[in-house]
């Protein structure tokens, strides 16, 4: 048996951010607030110390400059990490995301790869309103040209940093920051993660539950209950939301024959509704039932406690959702 | 007091430059209204002083970040004419495999990265590079050229106060050619006087007229030793000129055909050759010679962007993401 430490997905975080700056030199961090204030969600706290004011950088309120100026240290060798206090203030960088970080690749026919981490963090049930709390990497999942990664577990806010920094190209780590204070356990020494692929979290037969990030913990906690009812949901964690891992999806559902698509971003154009087409284009003859889907309301995210809780989805739907679709 | 010998020889390297600028991109219209070349051409004609002169002071290790009108940059940084030629045909022989295009020109060993179409997307970048050598200790200056249409974008501001805040040997080296596209300068800034500009920010700066490639030139080398003795950022501003239009679709409704004529008669060729002449350094077979060399790798570079391959369509999707590990 491995000895484990109790954690917090923070604490995991910056131990993955402490090992990195540790392994490579050329690892550096940059971003609003990382360094005197330490993190915005306390994330990069005691890095500054340890590390100084070269490696852990504050930056002025430039998400644009700062995420390019990331993009330009990558071409120049080394390994920068961008930090983005939240996915919405991620839309004042879009333009170098979008337009420079995913595509001089292929735009200069493979001269140039952005060997390039930006973390941010993403998603509701803070109550921080209609300009802090979206979910939009499922958009950034859109683009070609980047990596697209949501660690949901201990393991994986640990782990996931040093495999993104190793890829040559530009990886985006999204962090729910309902997870932040999440307690857990850790192995005493953790064994590397792989960036790539999703995990089967609990096995079932009935249906799969399909989900990432925040939703992860709510689909586990339906999955639960279900038992109670003699439902054996199983629970896939995506990890990775570009490249999607078919295999496991559609492994899954070919098993199970019930998909249920659990994403805390809008319905409309989303990440549930790839994942519904692709299970519909390769796995349509083993379905007993149609997809369904638990998404956020489309709304921007209201501040009051009891709308902000009706926009995003929540255990009991996943629970009468999943029910639904076993007994009509 | 006339200028020495080796002064003479290094004018005349700058006029050949110039002109081999001036002919390949004449070659390129043609070749567009010929359908050779597709999608947006943007030519730099009128203002070839000002790359030519900038990248004067600037050496091998030195990098560069341009825009989408940078044919002239691509080939002062040492890239082909055959090699941007077969970009601009779509053709693998391209710097870029003809992924790219006239707008996207990259090279490795010159340093020269992008060709970038958005409007100001470049100074971050350029930043970014200079970040990386300060950290590493290299003693490396960044070149980031651009119109003066991106001083009305945030990220100019941005990336001035973010290069002198962190002291980057940055060199941003704006092209002021009066027009973001078809907007006259005075209809989109507040303050015209660019150089004026970067003094809130600490950024030194200075102006220089853009038609004369030895003023520019002489300009660029001191706003290069500045930035090397400082490490930190300089702004140089070259007035110059555009004589043709923005890209192949502009009517060029907005400005007088009179005001074109003006600035022609400021052509940094046509003045540096009359220069040359008058000092009995150039003479007519001289410079018929210099026509015909230019001419000639012209014509090189088209018979070999025509009878370059295209990319097969099977490797598409290569480059979305990297085929090396680390």
């Amino acid at each position: 048996m491995t000895e484990t430490r109790k954690t917090t997905y923070r604490e995991a975080l910056n131990e993955g951010l402490r090992e990195a700056l540790q392994q490579d030199e050329r690892v550096f961090l940059m971003g609003e607030d990382v360094g005197h204030y330490g993190g915005c969600f306390a994330v990069s706290k005691g890095l500054l110390e340890e590390f100084g004011p070269e490696r852990i950088r504050d930056t002025p309120l430039s998400e644009s400059t700062f995420t390019g100026a990331g993009i330009g240290a990558a071409l120049g060798g080394m390994r920068p990490i961008v930090e983005i206090m939240t996915v919405n203030f991620s839309l004042l960088a879009l333009d170098q995301i979008m337009n420079n970080a995913a595509t001089y690749l292929h735009m200069s026919g493979g001269l140039f790869n952005v060997p390039l981490v930006i973390r941010m963090a993403t998603g509701g049930g803070k109550q921080l309103a209609a300009q802090h709390s979206h979910s939009l990497e499922g958009w950034y999942a859109h683009i070609p040209g980047i990596k697209v990664l949501c660690p949901a577990t201990m393991e994986d806010a640990r782990g996931m940093l040093w495999p993104a920094l190793l890829d040559p190209d530009p990886v985006l780590i999204f962090e729910p920051a309902v997870l932040y204070p999440m307690e857990g356990t850790l192995p005493e020494k953790p064994t590397p993660v792989a960036i790539e692929g999703a995990k089967v979290l609990h096995q079932g037969k009935d249906l799969s539950l399909i989900s990432y990030g925040s939703s992860l913990h709510k689909s586990l906690a339906a999955a639960e209950q279900l038992a109670g009812e003699g439902i054996a949901a199983e629970v896939i964690d995506l990890r990775c939301l570009r490249p999607l891992d078919d295999t496991t999806i559609i492994g899954s559902v070919s098993k199970t024959h019930r998909a249920l698509i659990v994403d805390e971003g809008w319905r409309s154009g989303s990440l549930s509704a790839e994942i519904s087409a692709r299970i519909m284009e390769q796995a349509f003859y083993q379905l007993d039932a149609p997809v369904e889907r638990v998404c956020s309301a489309e709304v921007p995210m209201p501040y009051a406690k009891h709308l902000e809780e009706a926009a995003l989805p929540q255990v009991e739907t996943i629970v009468a959702t999943a029910r639904r679709m076993l007994n009509g | 007091m006339s200028k020495q010998l080796t002064d003479l020889e290094h004018d005349l390297a700058l006029l050949r430059q110039m002109l081999r600028i001036r002919r390949f991109e004449e070659k390129s219209a043609e070749l567009y209204s010929a359908m050779k070349i597709r999608g947006f051409l943007h030519l730099y004609i009128g203002e070839e002083a000002v790359a030519v002169g900038v990248a004067e002071a600037l050496g091998a290790e030195d990098a560069v970040v341009a825009t989408y009108r940078e044919h002239g940059h691509a080939m002062v940084r040492g890239m082909s004419m055959r090699a941007i030629m077969a970009e601009m045909y779509g053709k693998l022989d391209g710097c870029c495999r003809g992924r790219g295009g006239s707008m996207h020109l990259f090279g490795v060993k010159e340093r020269l990265y992008g060709g970038n179409a958005i409007v100001g997307g470049g100074l971050p970048v350029a930043v970014g590079l200079a970040l990386a050598d300060k950290l590493q200790g290299n003693n490396r200056v960044t070149c980031c050229c651009f119109g003066e249409g991106a001083v009305a974008e945030g990220e100019f501001h941005e990336s001035m106060n973010l290069a002198a805040l962190w002291n980057l040997p940055v060199l941003f080296a704006c092209e002021n050619n009066l027009y973001a596209m078809g907007t006259a300068l005075e209809l989109s800034e507040s303050v015209t006087n660019l150089t004026e500009k970067t003094a809130g920010y600490g950024v030194p700066s200075a102006a220089v007229d853009g038609m004369d490639v030895v003023a520019v030139e002489a300009a660029a080398k001191q706003a290069v030793a500045t930035i090397r003795q400082s490490g930190g950022p300089y702004f140089l501003e070259s007035r110059t000129y555009r004589f043709r239009a923005h890209s192949m679709f502009d009517p060029e409704l907005y400005r007088s055909k009179d005001e074109v004529e003006q600035w022609k008669q400021r052509c940094p060729i046509e003045n540096l050759k009359t220069q040359l002449q008058q000092q009995g350094w150039l003479d007519d077979a001289k410079w018929a010679a210099l026509e015909k060399e230019v001419a000639d790798e012209v014509a090189d570079a088209v018979a070999f962007a025509e009878q370059s391959d295209w990319e097969p369509v099977e490797e598409l999707t290569r480059f979305v993401y990297s085929d090396r590990e680390g």
